[in-house]
């Protein structure tokens, strides 16, 4: 047969953007978190990550495999989420790494394939594998402590590394007196307890600039949740009276989860609004409901509810949240409404 | 401003690839053979008036426009009528073709004499009478245009030329100013408009000069630079960029108060009140990697593509693997070489096998990139849900019906799927669940 020619539907050229090479620069974003974590933490912190990634990925070609589906390794989604999942956990849980591995199957398996794989998940699987984990072995994930190597590495840095609970622990535990006291260069430099990947301040401003940089992600999402959250903060603590407004309001917002999640987990592409004016609405959400569980709940920390609430809303804020179409005429429903 | 500011930033950021635009245009010889399809615009079909057997001259009536919505179609050579033929058109409909075969000799037809017009009524008559349709590729009646429903105070010209490859358009400018001005001046003489605007992308710096040294001291004309997006020159993007006004959903540009003419297009009358000789040749962009010298060709329409592709000759050592007429972003892809140049077709690109495979489709992820991109403001992964489901109402709601197809949704999808084809079927979907 002479070749023929192809003839498809138009466009006949696209654009040099995969879904691989986006899944690739949320990878390269979240590299400054793990060096950063096996600096703070010993080499125990790269154990976590590499089984919670080996895990994911495994449990990705597995499930692809038995359910007879296409190969989705490829697009390294997998990876994606075994990162994310491996710096949600204290590096303790080098220790108990079943538990990591478990981890990895409720989010790959539970939360993400069953519910149709990539694209279908309603809520972020790495974010429900984490909170699965938190309430089934509630004490392993919440071991703070440092391996006595990382204490080296800090006193390397020159940082007293005492401190085992995490600095937003201190605002329940020890009442107010001791927000504000963190030095600003732990909290940046990440050098207390935490999360593997959620310490580091400024690994994870890093990754932020170059999910910007190459236009992987819009910033709405974390500067309205990281604003809105602490404008929240600031307005309570100043009806509060407390001294010291702004390191404290410094404090809340850079210990804890928040920067982590506002960059790696509430910006998942499935579970946030498509919209600008609905990722507006929903970082502000995300910042009202993780102040309101963090001041309010008997939790210290709220970021990782607070995406799962949001990430169930997003069918609704998307409805809502359409853009207008050019010349598109007033619905009538719309215009008995308004 | 905002809004303005969001707006400017929509579209798709499309390569520009015009490397022909420096290139003065080049005249075809004429081929052996020429192809008229009776439907080569928007509307009915003409009647073919001549007979196998036939004597034709450049110029002489093939195809007659009936009644309605429709333009004549004027023989390109002289030569004899060969036979008349059915042709298949690209959206696999068939339409009556008259096949010339020619002599070589280009004798004008004494026939074609500059029209005498007097007023508006004669003016659209002799529009009617040169065969001018849009010639930036959707090929709509001039005439029509020029009749509008509703008052309208404004023309505007687009010489966007958004597609990428595509330099047809700015060639007519740089070489043919003197008749893009005049039929500017006609235009708005006889159908009383106070302004015009030409509407150019800042990427081609050279059109914005040369017209706006000619429209200094015409009243009422101006040139507005454009952002260098994909799709500039689709016709309501052009004219929300030029006027700030909307085209109401459903509505035609006159309902904005606006004709909006292609380049080319005005030239086009500019060139039949001049000498009367109605639109017979057009310049098509030659270009795509499979193609050993691009360039800009002045075509007698209704010459097969293979001519043309001859004329400027294919690579040797490049394995053909896809042939577009128009540009690569909504033309047409062809399967058969030997059909003809059609009126609209401002541009031929020959791409290599390697080029012409495109990415296999992913699962989507949901990114809302080809809402960010979409020039009409709508939601093309919430429309393919929609369309999936069946969902005729939803699809109304989501506004398919505004969707003109432009291809940028499928153009930034990283999961490389084919969104546009889904929102096209999603349109004719919508529009058949209306009609029941």
């Amino acid at each position: 047969m002479e070749n023929l020619l192809k003839v498809t539907a138009s466009p006949h050229i696209r654009e040099n953007v995969t879904t691989r090479g986006l899944m690739g620069n949320v990878i390269i974003a979240l590299l400054p978190c793990v060096v950063a974590s096996a600096l703070i933490f010993g080499w125990q912190a790269l154990l976590v990550v590499g089984v919670t990634t080996a895990a994911c990925v495994g449990f990705e070609w597995l499930y692809c495999f038995l359910a007879k589906k296409p190969n989705t390794v490829g697009d390294l989604s997998a990876v994606v989420t075994g990162l994310i999942l491996g710096l949600n956990m204290p590096v303790f849980m080098a220790q108990k790494i079943w538990i990591a591995i478990i981890g990895a199957f409720i989010a790959i398996v539970i939360a993400k394939q069953l519910f149709g794989g990539i694209g279908c998940n309603f809520v972020n699987p790495a974010l429900v594998a984490r909170i699965v984990l938190f309430t089934g072995f509630a004490s392993a994930m919440t071991t703070w402590t440092f391996p006595a190597k990382a204490n080296d590495t800090m006193a390397a840095l020159g940082v007293d590394a005492a401190a085992a609970a995490t600095p937003l622990q201190l605002v329940d535990g020890s009442g107010a007196s001791l927000l504000g006291s963190y030095p600003l260069k732990d909290l940046l430099l990440g050098v207390h307890g935490g999360v593997l990947g959620e310490t580091c301040a400024a690994a994870i401003l890093l990754g932020f600039a170059w999910l910007l940089v190459t236009r992987t992600i819009s910033a709405a999402i974390p500067l309205t949740y990281v604003g809105s959250y602490a404008v929240f903060s600031a307005l309570y603590h100043l009806s509060q009276g407390t001294e010291a407004l702004g390191a404290v309001v410094l404090h809340e917002v850079l210990a804890g989860g928040l920067l982590f999640g506002a960059v790696f987990m509430a910006t998942d592409y499935v579970t946030s609004p498509f919209t600008l004016k609905g990722k507006l609405v929903f970082g502000i959400g995300l910042g009202l409901v993780t102040f309101g569980i963090r001041t309010f709940g008997t939790m210290p920390e709220g970021v990782s509810y607070a995406i799962l609430f949001m990430n169930l809303l997003v069918p609704y804020i998307n409805d809502l949240t359409r853009q207008k179409a050019l010349g598109q005429k007033k619905k009538k429903k719309e215009a008995k409404a308004a | 401003m905002f809004k303005k500011l969001k707006r400017a930033a929509l579209g798709a950021r499309v390569p520009h690839e015009k490397g022909t635009a420096a290139m003065a245009t080049e005249k075809m010889p004429v081929p052996a053979k020429v192809i008229f399809p009776m439907v080569q615009h928007i509307g009915k079909p003409c009647v073919p008036v001549v007979k196998k057997g036939d004597t034709v001259q450049v110029g002489t009536l093939v195809g007659k426009a009936p009644e309605g919505i429709s333009a004549s179609i004027y023989s390109s050579v002289s030569g004899t009528v060969q036979a008349l033929d059915t042709y298949r058109i690209s959206n696999g409909m068939s339409c009556p073709a008259v096949v010339i075969e020619t002599d070589g000799q280009q004798t004008p037809d004494p026939s074609c004499k500059a029209p005498e017009v007097a007023d508006r009524e004669s003016f659209v008559k002799a529009v009617a009478d040169s065969g001018l349709v849009g010639l930036g590729g959707a090929g709509f009646p001039t005439w029509v245009k020029l009749s509008p429903g509703t008052p309208v105070d404004t023309l505007l010209i687009n010489a966007a030329e958004c597609e990428p490859y595509l330099t047809s358009d700015t060639r007519e400018l740089l070489e043919n100013s003197d008749t893009v001005m005049s039929g500017i001046r006609a235009v708005m003489k006889y159908l009383e408009l106070k302004t015009c605007i030409i509407g150019i992308e800042r990427n081609k710096p050279e059109c914005i000069d040369k017209m706006e040294t000619l429209v200094k001291g015409v009243e009422g004309v101006s040139v507005k630079a454009l952002p260098s997006r994909y799709p500039q020159g689709a016709e309501k993007i052009l004219i929300e960029s030029l006027t700030g006004r909307e085209v109401p959903q459903g509505g035609l540009p006159a309902q904005a108060g606006v004709i909006v003419l292609n380049a080319a297009t005005v030239s086009g009358i500019g060139r039949y009140l001049a000498d009367g000789m109605p639109l017979v040749t057009r310049r098509v962009t030659v270009d795509g990697d499979a193609v050993k010298n691009p360039k800009n060709v002045e075509v007698p329409i209704g010459t097969p593509i293979q001519d043309v592709l001859d004329f400027c000759g294919l690579k040797e050592d490049v394995q053909l693997g896809k042939v577009i007429m128009g540009g690569p972003m909504m033309g047409v892809a062809v399967a058969d070489l030997s059909g003809p140049i059609l009126r609209q077709n401002n541009g031929i690109l020959a791409f290599s096998a390697q080029k012409a495979q495109l990415p296999q489709a992913q699962a989507c992820i949901r990114c809302g990139r080809c809402i960010e991109a979409c020039p009409m403001g709508l939601s093309p992964v919430e429309i393919a849900g929609a369309f999936k489901k069946g969902d005729a109402q939803q699809l109304g709601k989501l506004n398919i019906d505004l969707c003109m197809l432009c291809g940028s949704c499928s153009y930034v999808c990283p999961a490389k799927r084919p969104v546009t084809q889904t929102m096209r079927l999603a349109k004719d979907f919508a529009m058949k669940e209306a009609r029941k």
